[in-house]
């Protein structure tokens, strides 16, 4: 065997960051509040759950300030899957951050979820060795997010309502933007930067690559394997089901069609056969009777 | 050349797009279906109690076995080792392997995301080293004397290859050096 070479072993880098969301593609995410429904979701096939105290749904009907899930219940997770456990930060709340790094959680949710510690700022990413993921309604809150370190974004949608409605408006935003911007000439994107409130190299990158600089996944919303294909159709790149599986009336069965359906996104006859016989979805909510806007949350 | 990239779930895009740059025009592989005509295989990085569950509901899990025992190449990457290895600890009960490469793997053997780095690496066959990226990756813990180790890291084998399987720990799918790519391709001639 050849000389070993001499560059020395480097954690934490964006590569190794982002690297980590390129493994999760094609997947599903699932929320899961105790370690008992961790298993369910690893045994249903998701790529990684995501450990919190109480799902979006609750968070919603019982009000009150979201902090941060309580390590223990984090660490009860992780000690029942093997699969990547991710848990929720509040925006701007570092301190929430340094301590689930401290835990070794494998991704941090910077989530609109949580009640906001920080009304202007969002968390200066690059100063973790965990990687980040946030969420964003539009292109230009998602750049924002990666020039502050996030190397994942998930389109909002509106969490624990059950409704898709949100997720589709935001992906299609995303999504139509960065059309636009490979149509656009090499000072149209000085504007772009401008109306976006984003950075111009970022732009200028979408303008060159066609997509976003990190991958896209979906969140809020997904009830059920149509809705998972719907947001794979529109461009999402994996899916993270909140409250769609636990508040069903069978969650092992939805939570299995849910990961099927975001494999097989664009066969019809699949989608058919996982959709049958998954009992009651959960009843979700329309947007003219929400209170709180979630998605709102994020600057 | 057809050569499939397993995508059930993980970064099968990426290994697509370098072997677009390479020429070969990707056959992305969900079903047995598309399995017809493929004449290389290449299992990507992923999630790899996600991807093995995702192979017994399609029923590309006996597809591919049966191709792999009349031989085809196959290429895996950190969830592809674990899928191609004969012996896979701290894995599911329910995780199943195709153990045509005679190694013991142990998931997540790097450790967490925290743990996970990048690393310069000498490989057997390539003139400079090769840049790595190592993201929860799978430890060889026991190498069968039929595999050819064909790099290591700190002593451990991180590239190893028997027949027509190669495997490695890392994700050469993740950056541009399309190196080990266009070997793979090179021995399927």
């Amino acid at each position: 065997m050849t000389q070993q070479p001499s560059g020395t072993k480097q954690t934490g880098t964006i590569a190794v960051k982002r690297g980590l969301a390129e493994m999760l593609k094609g997947g599903v995410i699932m929320d899961v509040v105790t370690p008992e429904h961790a298993k369910i979701a690893e045994d249903a096939g998701a790529v990684a759950v995501m450990a919190l105290e109480r799902v979006p749904a609750d968070i919603r009907v019982q009000g009150g300030v979201a902090r941060m899930s309580d390590p223990d219940m984090i660490e009860g997770i992780k000690d029942v899957v093997s699969i990547p456990v991710m848990a929720k930060a509040r925006i701007g709340h570092f301190v929430e951050a340094q301590i689930l790094q401290a835990l070794g959680v494998d991704y941090i949710d910077e989530s609109e979820v949580l009640t906001p510690a920080d009304e202007a700022h969002h968390i200066d990413k690059f100063a973790f060795t965990v990687p980040f993921v946030c969420g964003a309604t539009n292109l230009g809150e998602a750049l924002r997010r990666i020039s502050e370190g996030a190397c994942l974004i998930r389109s909002k949608g509106e969490a624990g309502t059950g409704n898709i409605v949100e997720a589709v408006r935001h992906l299609r935003s995303i999504t139509g933007d960065i059309r636009r911007i490979t149509q656009a000439d090499s000072a149209e994107l000085f504007d772009w930067a401008k109306k976006l409130q984003a950075p111009l190299p970022l732009v200028q990158e979408i303008a060159e690559t066609g997509w976003l600089p990190v991958p896209m996944f979906c969140a809020g919303g997904i009830a059920g394997p149509a809705d998972a294909a719907l947001a794979m159709q529109l461009g999402a790149e994996s899916v993270f089901v909140g409250s769609g599986i636990f508040k069903s009336s069978a969650p092992e069965k939805r939570a299995k069609a849910i990961v099927e359906a975001t494999t097989h996104f664009r066969d019809a006859d699949i989608l058919a056969k996982v959709s049958r016989g998954l009992g009651q979805a959960m009843t979700g909510i329309g947007m003219d009777q929400l209170t709180t806007k979630l998605a709102d949350r994020g600057w | 050349m057809r050569v499939g990239v397993l995508a059930v779930q993980g970064a099968f895009a990426r290994h697509g797009a370098a072997l677009a740059e390479l020429g070969v025009e990707p056959v992305f592989v969900r079903t047995p279906a598309h399995l017809v005509g493929v004449q290389a295989l290449v299992m990507p990085g992923g999630e790899s109690t996600a991807m093995s569950r995702l192979l017994m509901t399609s029923g590309l899990f006996d597809a591919i076995a049966d191709r792999l025992n009349d031989g085809l190449a196959v290429f895996g990457t950190c969830a592809g080792m674990i899928l191609l290895a004969r012996e896979v600890l701290d894995g599911r009960p329910d995780q199943r392997s195709f153990g045509v490469i005679d190694l013991t793997v142990r998931r997540n053997g790097y450790g967490r995301q925290v743990d996970s780095f990048e690393q310069d690496l000498a490989v057997s066959g390539l003139e400079d080293p090769f840049h790595a990226v190592f993201i929860r990756a799978p430890v060889v813990t026991r190498v069968g004397s039929a595999a050819e180790v064909l790099a290591e890291y700190e002593g451990i084998p991180v590239v190893v290859r028997q027949g027509r399987v190669t495997v490695t720990s890392f994700h050469p799918e993740l950056t541009e050096d399309h190196r080990l790519h266009a070997q793979f391709l090179q021995e399927v001639g």
